[in-house]
């Protein structure tokens, strides 16, 4: 017999609604490989004894036959998400001790469809990074390696954790957050389904903020049909969250017929970068004659400003996050630096901040205040708004010529190794979101699926990015790409 | 609408050493939203609830917590834009304003400054019956109150207390057309009163319901001129940036003192340098807060967790629709319609409890009438026992029946002050009680004649001597009075009296 926690989300439902298997014998299935996958760094807080008191009460609510989609499912939640009473950190020092007294609207919204919480799953702190380096518990790893390598590979970040542990099938699916590919980047390089909605589809209320205008939430799965499921589970209006969209949640996974005849699919030429790698240009043409031989109709596009993104995000993401994370001054929660005889509320600030941010946010956070004060708030921030609102006009255009999806790589690579970029400029990392920052800038959905591998065996990814709040549509384009690839190499266990 | 003409005052001039000098005063007034929750959060604005009592997670700037706008309060701001006839902005947007402080939680304050809900209006500023200024409003913008620190508890620890954090906040600010310090508080004088009658702010200053930053400037005689000519700011002084006064006496004495620091200063030779200042109230001077140097740099940017603010034309319709009758037209009904003295009218409209009050007493009455008793024996009465037009023990329909006595010819005005102090102190309906107490004024001509000829016959020295000077004729008119107990018509007993001694 399959080992329960291999399952998909859609195999376990069906399973759990048939009658097949218990909640409490998917949990414990995956309670025990999380237990016994320490070496992954993917779990930073286990809640064992809440998931077992969540799978009882979803196979109770089953057996009443009332299964809501997620019921009795195992998930893993990205430590950015607030969950009441659990320790939510966003893998910073800053939150040490830090047990939030209310459930953010995502999580809540699983939990309301009955979804199961092993634990917290690691990440770049603050969802800062691009390699799950800058975590304060220590990096998650990823459980690909490369063929007869045994060196450490990156999970990708900086939902690190929630790749790994997906990947290395410690939960059916998990959480993810994305700012600038933070769920795209890592789904490519640990070979699962990663995608990022509409900004205002899911509520941002109760996920630790960063950059405010790009965060979104979204699932990170092990299929294309996964994701349809718990986006549907995730996404919808909330009140208390302003810039979340008041539309209605249409039924994902039903759309899912794979049947993408006639659509048309834009390839950008700008994202055909200098210098790109050979196995990526050739994933990319061999994902864009998959699509045309399920009948798609492939279109050379252009989107001018594309360039202009990774800068433009450089400067509006650290801005923002330069606000967003002010309230971390060690007055109200979390870590507070001991003071000095004669210290007062200025040492206080800087020598809790010094102590509790981690290199990489620090450096946000000073980039990000440099920008945005007075003299230099025009040359920075006033003008990448304006690149930001071409590049959105870019993909408004593309798709007023009647594109409906657009085809681009995941990532320039495949998943690095911890601690290569250890020496390197912060740009060489930043550069890993080339491909990814400009869906968040426009604020329309992106989606990365598994479709080939490297000569080393690694996983690869291409992103398709959809029409704003047609998550539908781009998940059946996304489920017509997985299929023609039948990507279904799983890592080698290690662990 | 009624408008009442105005002269515009002369500016004040202060004799300096060697020049006499001007002053320009602007104001940036932040008064406190009147409603009941907060502007993004559901917590309550009660005032003197337990410290940290009215604290919704976003208020303490909880991680993942964001801003909800309340409806309420931006409905508020733009009531009171319409009250001082601005123009309403159907679109505006938040800013964050950022700095660090223990008692901003987030590290910044949500503002408006690129965007504010509220663009150009006026304030009729009165400075005596037929003497205003008018001062433009530049702009109001909605914004979060901070919380306070409170450093007096403990020897080496601070205390935060956050109920007033995100406590909504208007901020109004005028154009430089402020001349003196009377005029200044005489703004912020109107300005409140205008708050009040729309029920957009209490107003209430020892509360810090409504606090002032006072911008004062000097200069020469003629230079404001060729400013408002130009709009060249460089016709006028530097100017210092008074903050966070919640006292009209505060005001007026800061200015005061500031603009003559200021010419001190120049007239020294030396230059004035732009910084913020604070008003020192025991020792009536102000003094350096910071310099323009060490002014913090907000680092304003579009708070990105909110939406632009966008408000249809026919809601700020409906809310205009709404509007009470404000102090200005009020003013100017009592003076053209009811004949009121400009002045009686400016203390019947100061607060509109007083407004409704007369105008419950005037109703179908003499409306000149009506204001003496209002203002003479009612505010002077209730002044004297400290109470408020609320609590009057007096009601309008009771005045109103006292005035009716008087003007039927049942009681004389001095009755009338007799009659008024029972119902002050005892209550009950003003015609039954001179039935009761045989108040009525004697207006049988004979029975004054006779009394008239009693005491005529018992003074015959008093006649002659009246007879040769007609004014002593009052004796007469005193003693009769006396006789009938005050309830003789006086007009009847006048008439009686020097037709009986020949005059």
């Amino acid at each position: 017999m399959t080992e329960l926690n291999t399952l998909t989300l859609a195999e376990a439902r069906d399973k759990l609604r048939s009658g097949d298997v218990t909640s409490v014998e998917l949990t414990e299935s995956c309670l025990k490989q999380v237990e016994s996958a320490d070496a992954l760094g993917a779990f930073v807080h286990k809640t064992p004894e809440l998931a077992l008191d969540q799978a009882r009460a979803a196979d109770a609510r089953i057996q009443a036959g009332d299964a809501p989609a997620m019921c009795g499912l195992p998930l893993g939640i990205k430590d950015l998400f607030c969950t009441k009473g659990v320790p939510s950190q966003a893998a910073s020092r800053i939150l040490q001790g830090f047990r939030p007294e209310y459930e953010s609207t995502v999580t809540q919204k699983l939990f309301d469809a009955g979804a199961v919480m092993l634990g917290k799953l690691n990440m770049d702190e603050f969802a800062m990074g691009s390699s799950n380096e800058t975590s304060c518990y220590g990096n998650a790893v990823n459980p690909w390696r490369r063929a007869g390598d045994a060196a450490a590979l990156t999970p990708g970040g900086s939902s690190g954790g929630s790749a790994a542990a997906v990947a290395a099938d410690l939960c059916l699916a998990a959480t993810g957050t994305d700012t600038g590919g933070s769920i795209r980047q890592p789904a490519a390089f640990t070979g699962i389904v990663g995608i990022k909605p509409t900004y205002g589809r899911c509520s941002r209320w109760g996920i630790v903020a960063f950059a405010s205008s790009l965060d979104q939430a979204g699932p990170m799965t092990k299929t294309v049909r996964d994701a349809a499921i718990m986006l549907g589970a995730m996404a919808g209006h909330d009140p208390k969250d302003s810039t979340s969209a008041d539309l209605p949640v249409p039924d994902f996974e039903a759309m899912l017929s794979g049947d993408i005849r006639g659509k048309v699919i834009g390839i950008p030429a700008e994202y055909r970068m200098d210098g790109m790698p050979a196995e990526i240009e050739k994933l990319w043409a061999d994902g864009t004659a998959m699509l045309k031989d399920a009948g798609a109709e492939i279109r050379d596009i252009s989107l001018p400003h594309t360039k202009y993104a990774l800068p433009a995000y450089y400067v509006i993401a650290p801005a923002e996050a330069s606000s967003n994370l002010a309230r971390y001054d060690g007055v109200r929660y979390g870590h507070r630096a001991s003071l000095g005889q004669g210290d007062g509320i200025t040492e206080m600030y800087e020598k809790t901040r010094a102590e509790g941010f981690g290199h990489e946010v620090q450096r946000r956070v000073m980039v990000g205040t440099y920008v945005l004060s007075a003299g230099f708030y025009d040359a920075y921030y006033n003008r990448a708004r304006r690149v930001r609102a071409l590049i959105k006009r870019d993909f408004d255009q593309a798709f007023a010529a009647g594109v409906d999806a657009i085809l681009t790589p995941a990532t320039p690579s495949a998943a690095f190794g911890l601690g290569e970029m250890a020496e390197a400029d912060p740009v060489q990392m930043y550069l890993n979101d080339v491909f990814t920052v400009t869906v968040n800038l426009a604020g329309l959905p992106g989606i990365s699926v598994p479709t080939g591998t490297d000569a080393s065996g690694l996983p690869l990814g291409l992103q398709l990015i959809g029409r704003p709040w047609e998550e539908a549509d781009l998940l059946n384009t996304a489920y017509a790409l997985e299929q023609a690839a039948g990507f279904v190499a799983k890592p080698q266990k290690w662990w | 609408m009624l408008d009442l003409t105005f002269e515009t005052p002369k500016p004040k001039v202060i004799a300096g050493a060697k020049h006499d000098w001007e002053l320009v005063i602007g104001m940036e007034v932040h008064a406190q939203v009147a409603s009941n929750a907060k502007l993004f959060s559901g917590a309550s604005t009660r005032f003197g609830a337990e410290p940290n009592a009215n604290v919704a997670f976003v208020d303490a700037a909880m991680p993942g917590m964001l801003p909800v706008i309340n409806e309420f309060c931006v409905a508020q701001a733009v009531r009171t834009g319409l009250g001082l006839k601005a123009e309403i902005n159907l679109w505006s947007a938040f800013d964050r304003k950022n700095y660090f402080y223990p008692d901003l939680p987030q590290g910044y304050q949500i503002s408006q400054l690129y965007h504010p809900i509220v663009g150009e209006g006026e304030i009729i500023v009165d400075m005596g019956p037929g003497v205003a200024r008018r001062v433009r409003i530049e702009r109001i913008h909605l914004e979060q109150d901070a919380g306070k620190s409170i450093h007096d508890m403990d020897p080496a620890m601070s205390f935060v207390d956050l109920n007033r954090t995100g406590v909504a906040l208007m901020e109004i600010v005028s154009r430089p057309d402020i001349r003196g310090p009377e005029e200044a508080a005489a703004y912020v004088t109107k300005l409140r009163q205008i708050l009040r009658y729309l029920g957009t702010c209490d107003g209430n200053m020892q509360n810090g319901n409504l606090r002032a930053d006072v911008n004062v400037s000097i200069c020469l005689p003629g230079a404001y001129e060729r400013f408002q000519e130009t709009g060249d700011f460089s016709h006028l002084g530097t100017r210092c940036e008074i903050k966070n006064m919640n006292s009209m006496r505060f005001i007026q004495q800061a200015i005061e003192y500031e603009a003559r620091r200021q010419i001190a200063i120049v007239e020294a030779g030396g230059e004035v340098v732009q910084e913020t200042r604070l008003y020192d109230p025991d020792k009536g001077e102000t003094r350096s807060m910071r310099s323009k140097e060490e002014a913090h740099d907000y680092r304003y940017f579009p708070d990105p967790d909110l939406l632009p603010l966008e408000i249809e034309q026919a809601w700020v319709d409906d809310i205009a629709a709404s509007l009470p009758e404000l102090p200005d037209a009020k003013k100017a009904r009592f003076v053209l319609q009811m004949g009121l003295s400009e002045y009686d009218a400016s203390v019947l409209t100061a607060e509109v409890q007083n407004a409704d009050y007369f105008e419950a007493v005037a109703e179908g009455r003499d409306g000149k009438m009506a204001a003496n008793w209002v203002i003479n024996e009612l505010f002077g009465r209730l002044k004297k026992d400290d109470r408020d037009i609320a609590d009057s023990p007096v009601s309008p329909q009771q005045l109103g029946g006292i005035i009716d006595l008087i003007a039927k010819g049942d009681i004389s005005g001095k009755i009338a002050k007799d009659l008024f102090e029972i119902v002050y102190t005892e209550g009950g309906d003003p015609a039954q009680i001179v039935e009761a107490r045989g108040m009525k004024q004697v207006t049988d001509t004979g029975a004054i004649e006779a009394a008239v000829d009693a005491i005529i016959a018992a003074n015959p020295a008093q006649v002659e001597k009246a007879q040769q000077n007609p004014k002593l004729a009052g004796w007469f008119v005193g003693q009769v009075m006396k006789a009938t107990g005050g309830k003789a018509n006086p007009a009847a007993v006048n008439q009686i009296v020097s037709q009986k001694l020949g005059l």
